[in-house]
C-alpha cells in the first residue's frame, strides 16, 4: 500500500475541488486533489454549451473551457492531481485525517492529511427515487447520464423523448437532443413554476418550440422492452388527476427532477448533514462538524451557477489555510452566532457565523415573488437589508454581512435571515 | 452432437437446481432458456426468502420440499458461495384473530419439525426485533429461515452445471417436441434441433405452453403478479430478521425483508393478471404496500425508495406444485406451478426430479470426474484494504471502482462479461452494479464502454435485458462505436 502525506486533500476535481485546491496550494499548503474520473473538470466536461464564467471570468465560456481554465490554475499552483481514484473512507486519526483511496493504477493508497476539503458534487434523483409506476424498460435516463452519453461517448440515447422535470440539465438536454434530430415532445414540471433558470427556459425550450407543461406529473412509463409511451396528468389540488391522463408516445424518458449532494463519504465519517440541503452543516469558516474538514460547491448545497461554486470554494480554501496556520492554537473564545432562515427561506448557509469575520450567506426561497425584502437581524436590530426582484426557488440568493456588525452582540444570540414578500 | 439424455426447459432456479442434481451422474444434459440469461424469468423478481417451513402442511408437496429445501440451502451455499443468510423469520400478529392463526401455524411448524420454532409473546418479539411496531400482540419465530439473492444463487447453479459439462443455451425458445424412435426431437424458434431421452418442463410462467408443445397435459398457468419496493441501505427500517404478517388466503402478505446486501425490501403484492409479460408497478399497490409495511415496522418510508420492480408467480389451480411424470406422453417430467416457496424448495426439487427420472428408467451412474463446488471470489466491497491491495497486484482492474454506490470494480464487471453476462441487467444481477441509490446513472455509461471493449461490439447492440431492449439509438456521427 502506498502512503502519502499532505496538508490538504481535496475530494473531487470539479469546479469546486479545482478552485479550492488551486487556492490552498497557492497559499503554500501541500495539496492533492483526488477524483474518480480520468479528466479533471467534473460535470463541466459534459456541459458543452456556453454560459459559464460570466461572473467569475467575466466572459462567456463553455463547460470544458471553464474546466480547462480552473484545471490550469490548479496545476500552476502546484496542487497534485490524482485521477482515476476513488476515496472510499475518511477517518479521523488524532488531529490528522486518514483517507483510503482505490485506483486501478496504484491499488490502495493511504493519504495522511492535516485537512480535507469535501468537493464531491451531487447526483441526480432518478425514476426509482420518485416511485413512478410502470414498466422497467430500456430508454430511461437521468438527464445528466444522457448528457454524458451523448456529449462524451457520442451515443444517442433515443429518437423521441419526454423530459420529466424542468431542472437546468433537463432544459439543456431538450435543446441538445433537438439539435441531434431527436423529437423532444414535452417537458413536464409538477410545480406551477419552472425548476430551471429563466434564460434556459427561453433559450432551450421556447426557441425550439418544445412545450413545457407546468403543474403536470409524469404518472407512468410503459413498454415491453424499450419505452413505448408515458402517461402525464395535470396536478389539481396537489394531486395528479388521473381522469385527465394522456398518453404520449416516445422511446426515451429523461429525468431532471432535482439534485442531491453526494455525502455518502461525509456521512460515513460522522459529519452532521443539513435536513434541507442534504449537505454538511457548516459554520462561517466553511467547516463541517469535524474540525479540519471543510465543504464547498454542490456537495454542500446545489448551486445554479458554477461561478458561485468557484467563489465558495475559494472561501473554503482560505478558511482551510487559516485553520492549518492556527492548528495548534486552542480556540478558547466562545464566539458563535447561530443563523436561522425565516419567512420564505428554505435554507440559509452557513448555519452559524463569528464576530469580526465577514460572511457571505447563500440561500434559496421556497416561493416565487415579484418583489421581496431580505433582512439580517440580531436581537431585533437590523444589520443588513436588500430588496430583491423576481425571487424564485431556482435562483440562489446571496448576501454578505460584515463581521464588525456583530461586535456589540452577545455571542450565542440568534441571527435571523428573513425573506418576506413586498406588496406592490 | 445434439443428442442428450435429459433436456430441461427453463434456466430458472427449478431447472438449474435439477441440472445441478443431475450433473453428478454420467449424463448428457441440456438446458434451453428463452431469455438471454439465467434467472431472467420468475426467478429474477422474487422476494428472496428461504422460508421457515410453517406455512404449509406436510400433506402438500410444496410443504415437504420447502422443509427439505431449507435444510439443503446451507450445504449448497458452502459449495457454491452465493449470498445467503439464516437471519431468521418473524411472523407478527396485530389482532386476536391473527394470534389464533399464529397458534395454528405454530402447531403446523411443530408437526413439520421446524427447528427452533418458537411461539412468542409481545415482549419476546420486541426483544427479537426492535424495529417492530409496539402494537404487535405476539407471533412466531423461525430461526432457520433466511434471505438469499435468488439470481446469484441461480447463476451459481448454472456455473456448477456448466463446469460439469451440462450445456446451457440461452435465447432458445422451444416450439415443438416429437416422440420418435424412443427419443424426443425438439425444435426451437431459432431453428435448432436437439434430441433427448427425457424432458423436464421447468418453464415457469410458460410451463403450460411447453407442455402443449410436447402433447403432454393441458393445464393453465395463471400469472400472479407481485410488486416489490427497494429501500436505500441507509433506511432506518431495516430489520434484523424477515418480518411477515399473518397470512390471509393465497398470499403470505407484504413482508419487510433485510436483503443479503444491506438494502431493505418491502412487498410483494399478489394479484392475478392475464398477461404473462406484464411487469408494471402501480401507484395504488405502492401505497398499499407501504401502508401495510408501516403497520409492522413504522420506520418504513417512501422517502428511502430507490427502485421498484414486479414479477409474476406461476400459479396453478389447486395451488400445490405439479411435479410428476406426464401421464399422457413418455419420458416427460412436469415441474409446473412452482410459485412460493419454489425458491426455498429448489434444491430439494432438483433432488426430487432426479428421483422421478430414475423411476422413469433413467440410469444414474456417478461420474467420477464430478466437481462438487465452485471457487470462491470475494467481492471487492467485502475485502479489507490489504486484501484489495493484494488483489490489485493480481489484476489492477479490481481496484478501479466503476459502480460507486455498491463499490463494484472493473475487474468484477469484466468477470461477469467473460462469464457470459452481456446485458446491462445481467451484469447488474451478477455484480450488483447499478443496484444502489443512483440506480446506474453514473455507472451505466462506463459499463457500456467496458462491454464494447470486451466484446468488440457496437454500443447500439447492447440491451438492458435482451430482445429489443436496446439501450442506445445510434452514434452521433455515424462512426462505429
Amino acid at each position: 500500500m502506498n502512503i502519502l502525506y499532505y496538508d490538504c486533500a481535496v475530494i473531487g476535481a470539479g469546479a469546486a475541488g479545482l478552485c479550492a485546491g488551486a487556492r490552498t496550494a497557492e497559499k503554500g499548503l501541500k495539496t492533492i486533489i483526488i477524483d474518480r474520473e480520468s479528466h479533471p473538470g467534473g460535470v463541466l466536461l459534459q456541459c458543452i454549451h456556453n454560459g459559464f464564467g460570466l461572473h467569475y471570468f467575466k466572459e462567456q465560456l463553455t463547460g470544458p473551457e471553464y474546466a480547462g481554465r480552473v484545471t490550469a490554475n490548479a496545476l500552476a499552483s502546484g496542487a497534485v492531481l490524482m485521477m482515476d481514484s476513488t476515496v472510499t473512507e475518511i477517518r479521523e486519526n488524532g488531529k490528522e485525517k486518514l483517507l483510503t483511496v482505490y485506483s486501478g493504477k496504484d491499488g490502495v493508497t493511504l493519504i495522511h492529511t492535516k485537512s480535507v476539503i469535501l468537493a464531491m458534487g451531487c447526483r441526480e434523483r432518478c425514476r426509482g427515487n420518485l416511485g413512478i409506476p410502470g414498466d422497467r424498460v430500456a430508454g430511461i435516463y437521468t438527464a445528466g447520464a444522457a448528457q454524458k452519453l451523448l456529449n462524451m461517448q457520442g451515443v444517442l440515447p433515443g429518437r423521441t423523448a419526454v423530459i420529466a422535470g424542468s431542472g437546468d440539465i433537463g432544459l439543456i438536454m431538450a435543446r441538445r437532443l433537438s439539435w441531434c434530430g431527436v423529437d423532444v415532445k414535452l417537458v413536464t414540471e409538477i410545480m406551477p413554476y419552472p425548476a430551471g433558470l429563466s434564460r434556459n427556459i427561453a433559450q432551450c425550450l421556447e426557441d425550439f418550440n418544445i412545450p413545457l407543461r407546468l403543474s403536470t406529473s409524469l404518472t407512468g412509463i410503459y413498454g415491453k422492452d424499450r419505452v413505448e409511451y408515458v402517461t402525464v396528468a395535470p396536478i389539481i389540488d396537489g394531486k395528479a388527476d388521473h381522469s385527465k391522463e394522456e398518453k404520449i408516445f416516445c422511446d426515451t424518458v429523461l429525468f431532471s427532477v432535482g439534485l442531491i449532494p453526494e455525502n455518502e463519504l461525509s456521512r460515513s465519517c460522522g459529519i452532521k448533514l443539513h435536513p434541507v440541503t442534504n449537505g454538511p452543516v457548516t459554520d462561517s469558516n466553511s467547516m463541517t462538524g469535524i474540525p479540519g474538514i471543510f465543504a464547498c460547491g454542490n456537495v454542500l448545497h446545489v448551486h445554479d451557477l458554477v461561478d458561485f461554486v468557484s467563489r465558495e470554494a475559494e472561501t473554503a480554501a482560505d478558511n482551510c489555510v487559516q485553520y492549518i496556520a492556527g492548528m495548534d492554537k486552542e480556540e478558547t473564545e466562545n464566539n458563535i452566532f447561530p443563523v436561522s432562515p425565516e419567512g420564505d427561506l428554505r435554507y440559509c448557509l452557513p448555519c452559524s457565523c463569528k464576530k469580526g469575520k465577514d460572511v457571505c450567506f447563500y440561500m434559496r426561497s421556497s416561493a416565487v415573488r415579484r418583489k421581496a425584502r431580505l433582512t439580517v437581524s440580531c436581537s431585533n436590530t437590523l444589520l443588513a437589508e436588500k430588496i430583491l426582484n423576481y425571487v424564485k426557488p431556482a435562483e440562489m440568493i446571496s448576501l454578505t454581512l460584515e463581521g464588525e456588525k456583530l461586535c456589540s452582540f452577545v455571542p450565542g444570540s440568534k441571527i435571523s435571515v428573513t425573506l418576506s414578500p413586498v406588496e406592490e | 452432437m445434439n443428442e442428450y439424455d435429459v433436456m430441461i426447459v427453463g434456466a430458472g432456479v427449478t431447472g438449474l437446481a435439477t441440472a445441478c442434481s443431475l450433473c453428478r451422474y454420467k449424463l448428457r444434459i441440456l438446458v434451453l432458456e428463452k431469455n438471454c440469461d439465467a434467472a431472467f424469468g420468475v426467478t429474477k423478481a422474487n422476494s428472496g426468502i428461504v422460508h421457515g417451513g410453517f406455512h404449509y402442511p406436510l400433506t402438500t408437496l410444496k410443504g415437504r420440499l420447502e422443509i427439505r429445501g431449507n435444510q439443503l440451502f446451507g450445504e449448497y451455499q458452502k459449495r457454491l458461495h452465493f449470498p445467503f443468510k439464516r437471519c431468521g423469520i418473524i411472523l407478527a400478529a396485530f389482532t386476536e384473530e391473527e394470534l389464533a392463526k399464529v397458534k395454528e401455524l405454530y402447531e403446523r411448524g411443530k408437526k413439520n419439525q421446524v427447528p427452533g420454532i418458537e411461539l412468542c409473546s409481545k415482549e419476546r418479539l420486541l426483544q427479537l426485533e426492535e424495529k417492530l411496531s409496539k402494537d404487535v400482540l405476539g407471533g412466531l419465530y423461525a430461526p432457520e429461515g433466511g434471505v438469499v439473492e435468488p439470481y446469484k444463487y441461480a447463476f451459481a447453479l448454472a456455473e456448477l452445471a456448466e463446469k460439469n459439462s451440462c450445456d446451457i443455451r440461452y435465447d432458445r425458445e422451444v416450439i415443438s417436441g416429437t416422440w420418435k424412435n424412443s427419443r424426443w426431437e425438439i425444435h426451437t424458434a431459432q431453428g435448432d434441433c436437439f434430441t433427448s431421452k427425457y424432458i423436464v418442463n421447468a418453464a415457469g410462467l410458460y410451463a403450460d405452453r411447453v407442455s402443449g408443445c410436447f402433447g403432454a397435459e393441458e393445464f393453465a398457468i395463471h400469472p400472479r403478479k407481485g410488486e416489490e419496493y427497494l429501500l436505500d441501505r441507509l433506511s432506518p427500517a431495516r430489520p434484523s430478521k424477515v418480518v411477515f404478517p399473518v397470512p390471509t388466503g393465497h398470499s403470505k402478505g407484504v413482508l419487510v425483508i433485510p436483503t443479503c446486501d444491506g438494502t431493505t425490501m418491502v412487498g410483494p403484492t399478489a394479484e392475478t393478471i392475464r398477461d404473462k409479460e406484464e411487469n408494471c408497478t402501480t401507484e395504488i399497490n405502492r401505497k398499499n404496500i407501504f401502508a401495510l409495511a408501516k403497520n409492522m415496522i413504522p420506520s418504513v418510508s417512501e422517502k428511502d425508495l430507490i427502485t421498484a420492480f414486479s414479477g409474476s408467480r406461476p400459479a396453478m389451480d389447486g395451488e400445490d406444485f405439479y411435479i410428476a411424470p406426464s401421464e399422457k406422453v413418455p419420458a416427460f417430467i412436469q415441474a409446473a406451478g412452482i410459485q412460493s416457496p419454489g425458491l426455498t424448495a429448489s434444491p430439494a426439487t432438483g433432488e426430487y426430479i432426479c428421483e422421478l427420472l430414475k423411476k422413469e428408467g433413467l440410469t444414474l451412474e456417478e461420474d467420477p470426474s464430478y466437481i462438487p463446488d465452485l471457487p470462491y471470489q470475494k467481492p471487492l466491497r467485502e475485502m479489507t484494504k490489504e486484501e484489495a491491495d493484494a488483489m490489485h497486484k493480481k489484476d489492477p482492474a479490481w481496484t478501479n471502482i466503476i459502480c460507486r454506490c455498491e463499490k463494484i470494480s472493473e475487474g468484477e464487471i469484466v468477470d461477469a462479461i467473460r462469464k457470459g453476462h452481456t446485458t446491462l441487467d445481467g451484469i447488474k444481477l451478477y455484480t450488483r452494479s447499478g443496484m444502489g441509490r443512483c440506480q446506474g446513472s453514473f455507472c451505466s455509461g462506463k459499463i457500456l464502454e467496458i462491454l464494447a471493449r470486451e466484446t468488440g461490439r457496437s454500443y447500439q447492440s447492447f440491451t438492458k435485458r435482451g430482445a429489443a431492449s436496446f439501450l442506445t439509438a445510434g452514434n452521433l456521427k455515424g462512426k462505429e462505436k
